[in-house]
């Protein structure tokens, strides 16, 4: 019975996503505010109907309910209550339900904030997202419906994939979606001001805080994403470029282009064209990332899905949405205008620069992720893109773009000096370049690659220092902290999101420069050094968890004689589906991360072993974290929250002498 | 500087930065692109020599022996037409088994031996690398020998 409310529901949300989808924009072109009314009521009993299928397959999943194909599938009578409830997403069907449950979240929140938008904006806003709902909707109850029954009732599930039975993977993809779906409504108010035809600062002042909260989600998740690979598949990796993991940071690539441009247009009035196409690309990048990983394309533990039916929904989707709002981008963006002129040595050039090479980024990923699917759909052969190909085009194009982001905040808006310039950074380049060439010397090695990796991180951490001791210098205030706190947070924003990215590029080059692995045999009592740290393996004991058995094994880490800790790595057999897992043990640390792995059983209770010793690695998602700080510091700025509540739209005049356009 | 000679000279840079990400790429690709090879074609001799490539298939029953640093294993490669020595030194991933599917890259040795530097095997017990589907459905389609009761799961969708 409530599975059937379940799909009952999607049925009639599917119904308000065709009314949401089309009388609201239909009003919007024709000026019928009656009709225009609708999108508000609409996007909410959206929500509400989508947020009880939901419900209801949580419900299905807590109480058991083998009937359902989907729960059958996916989890065990023996699965913990909480990874049933994570199983919700552990799958395709699933997956997809989350996805358009979280847009329908981001719906209600425009509905919530968007007393300040006119009319015509806001009920094409929702349209289109609306419209996005609709094809989601009907894909699921199309060829993917998760409350199908299954008669007669399973005895008992399938269990969910050990590999996803991790507290990571609990919130993961609920994070990751967040951010994909998020930049829908970049998408939906760039869609709204082409079909509008009027694209101000307002407009950019609207969409940046919708964009930057969706960014930082998708960087949480991409972090997340990456924590788990690095602990749950055992071999001490944090980034493989996998095609699944491109599939989410090239939608991040476009993002963080996307957020620098809005900040342009906002600011200045420029970018117009080039933002729009930036909203476009960032989730149609999002929609085809949800291709890739659902639709069973890609050898992957995400490739759940091998139904070719929905292979060519989704891509028979992507190509109405690509493809269409491509077309009205072609048609309408010449109205929209260029913006303001500015010189090339200016805060609008080293912005223009950064998303440059950030497209350009973006455009190798997308190359080396889909050039061997096209090849292998006109059988042309197999090949396989490996990480040396992206570490080799990647590394050369964001270096400049991150030292880049080092002069970018410190030069003037339309036209900078670059004598003055380079005046102002003098000592921060100079110190910079000084720590990085002497910092490996004293840490033991010297490459190039390491100099260059913690010049970049040192530059963006000075520049940042000079930067905000100008600021501080210009502000009214009583006393440092009475300044300090006069920085307006969308700087502070600014300089902790960059802090993030040297903080990132610090753990990337000590981990790549410093870190040490070995696989040996161990026997039992016997020891392995490595890194400074002396491992003793102590044997394994068998234990049982709520739905596998496992060997657990023993070591005793000591350095110079002393016990650091004690680590215990299991290998692990869930007899459900008959799977051998590696639960690898870390002791985590600032400065180093201590990794043990057990790999297979030898004679006389010998094993092979893992082990690494990673200097920094924690900086990687550190630095990410940071990012997302920053970005939820730009959002809770005070011109937000004061746009925010107040009614009417507000365009500062000095924006609106900035919006002159060139012919 | 006019707006127009301005415009110029973005677009120039915009090309520049194009140029250098098409050469990077083109450069990247020339080196590190790795071709799949089926073990009979390993067998007919139309693999490179000195480059790594990668092989996949099913691991031959019986054959995985293992050397007594414990580390170094031996396994055959199959395809059912042919089959190909493999040795890794390494441990090798959770659900590698004798008569699933697996996939390896690495070198051809001077001896014929297929030197692995990586081994992939499937992800779940159902699913298998499309690769060493795609090497046993071709030796099938061959008819080079009539396997006897070899399921290909996930070669279905190989067309997509």
């Amino acid at each position: 019975m409530i599975p059937e409310i379940g799909h009952f529901a999607l049925i009639l949300a599917l119904c308000v996503a065709v009314v949401q989808g089309s009388l609201p924009i239909y009003g919007a072109a024709v000026g019928n505010s009656a009709l225009m009314a609708i999108a508000r009521p609409a996007a909410r009993g959206q929500f509400f109907l989508v947020l009880v299928a939901f419900g209801c397959l949580g419900y299905a999943f807590a109480e058991k309910d083998f009937s359902v194909l989907y729960v059958a599938a996916t989890s065990n009578s023996q699965l913990p209550l909480h990874y049933r409830l994570a199983a919700i997403w552990g799958a395709h069907e699933g997956s997809l339900l989350l996805w358009t449950f979280i847009l329908t979240v981001w719906m209600f929140a425009v509905t919530l904030f968007s007393a300040h938008l006119p009319d015509t904006m806001r009920s094409r806003i929702l349209g289109v997202m609306g419209l996005v709902s609709m094809g989601f909707l009907l894909f699921m109850l199309t060829v993917s419906n998760p409350f199908e029954r299954l008669i007669p009732a399973a005895l008992d599930g399938r269990d969910l994939n050990p590999l996803l039975q991790d507290p990571g993977m609990v919130i993961h993809p609920p994070m990751l979606y967040m951010g994909y779906v998020g930049f829908s409504v970049a998408f939906a108010f760039a869609i709204a001001a082409l079909l509008g035809g009027n694209l101000d600062a307002a407009w950019a002042r609207w969409s940046r805080p919708w964009t930057t909260v969706a960014w930082c989600f998708l960087t949480v998740g991409i972090a997340m994403g990456s924590g788990w690979a690095y602990y749950e598949l055992g071999w001490g990796g944090w980034w493989f470029w996998d095609p699944v993991e491109n599939a989410s940071f090239m939608p991040w690539l476009a993002g963080t282009a996307l957020i620098h441009s809005l900040a342009v247009t906002d600011k200045r009035g420029g970018f117009k064209v080039w933002t729009v196409l930036l909203a476009i690309m960032a989730f149609s990048l999002s929609l085809l990332g949800t291709f890739l990983v659902r639709s069973g394309v890609l050898t992957s533990v995400h490739a759940f899905a091998t139904d070719p039916k929905r292979g060519l929904f989704i891509l028979v989707f992507l190509a109405v949405v690509i493809g269409g709002s491509l077309a009205l981008y072609a048609w309408r963006a010449p109205r929209v205008g260029l913006g303001g002129s500015f010189a090339m040595v200016s805060r609008e050039g080293m912005l223009l620069a950064n998303n440059v090479l950030l497209v350009a980024a973006m455009g190798s990923v997308l190359l080396g992720t889909l050039y061997p699917l096209f090849l292998d759909a006109l059988d042309l052969g197999k090949i396989s893109v490996g990480p040396p190909y992206f570490d080799s085009v990647f590394a050369p194009l964001m270096a400049p773009a991150v030292f880049l982001m080092g002069i970018g905040p410190l030069t003037q808006w339309k036209k900078a000096n670059l004598p003055d310039l380079a005046k102002r950074l003098r000592w921060a380049f100079g110190v910079s370049l000084v720590t990085a060439l002497t910092l490996p010397f004293v840490m033991g090695e010297w490459t190039p690659l390491l100099s260059l990796g913690l010049l970049l991180a040192i530059w963006i951490v000075t520049t940042s220092v000079v930067g905000l001791r100008e600021r501080l210098t210009h502000v009214d205030g009583h006393g440092l902290a009475g300044r300090l706190a006069a920085v307006p947070r969308s700087y502070w924003g600014m300089l902790v999101a960059h802090c993030g990215i040297a903080v990132f590029i610090v753990g990337v080059t000590m981990v790549k420069g410093f870190e040490t692995e070995s696989d040996v045999r161990m026997n039992v009592g016997e020891t392995a050094t490595i890194g400074g740290y002396t491992f003793r393996f102590d044997g394994t004991q068998d234990v049982v968890g709520p739905n596998y058995t496992a060997a657990r094994g023993t070591f005793h880490v000591s350095w110079d004689g002393r016990e650091t800790t004690i680590l215990y790595p299991e290998k692990r057999r869930y007899p459900v589906q008959n799977q051998i897992m590696t639960e690898a043990a870390i002791d985590p640390g600032l400065l180093r991360d201590l990794y043990v792995s057990l790999g297979e059983p030898l004679e006389d209770g010998a094993w092979s072993v893992r082990l690494y010793h990673k200097p920094f690695v924690d900086w990687i998602w550190g630095g990410c974290l940071i990012m997302a700080l920053g970005g939820v510091l730009a959002v809770s700025d005070r011109r937000y929250r004061l746009s925010w509540s107040r009614q009417e739209p507000v365009v500062p005049p000095s924006t609106r002498t900035a919006r002159r356009k060139v012919a | 500087m006019k707006p127009r000679h301005k415009r110029f000279v973005f677009i120039g840079l915009g090309l520049l930065v194009l140029g250098v990400a098409t050469v990077l790429v083109l450069n990247a690709f020339q080196s590190n692109l790795v071709f799949f090879f089926t073990p009979t074609q390993v067998a007919s001799g139309e693999v490179p020599q000195g480059k790594s490539f990668r092989i996949g298939g099913m691991v031959e029953d019986g054959s995985l022996v293992r050397e007594n640093d414990g580390l170094t294993v031996r396994f055959y490669v199959t395809d059912t037409a042919k089959s190909v020595p493999v040795t890794y030194k390494g441990i090798l991933p959770d659900l590698f088994k004798e008569g699933k599917g697996a996939v390896a890259q690495g070198q051809l040795g001077a001896d014929g031996t297929f030197i692995a530097s990586e081994v992939l095997a499937k992800h779940d017990e159902n699913y298998m690398p499309p690769e060493a589907a795609e090497a046993l459905a071709k030796a099938k389609a061959s008819g080079a020998q009539q396997s006897k009761s070899l399921v290909v799961p996930g070669s279905k969708k190989e067309s997509l």
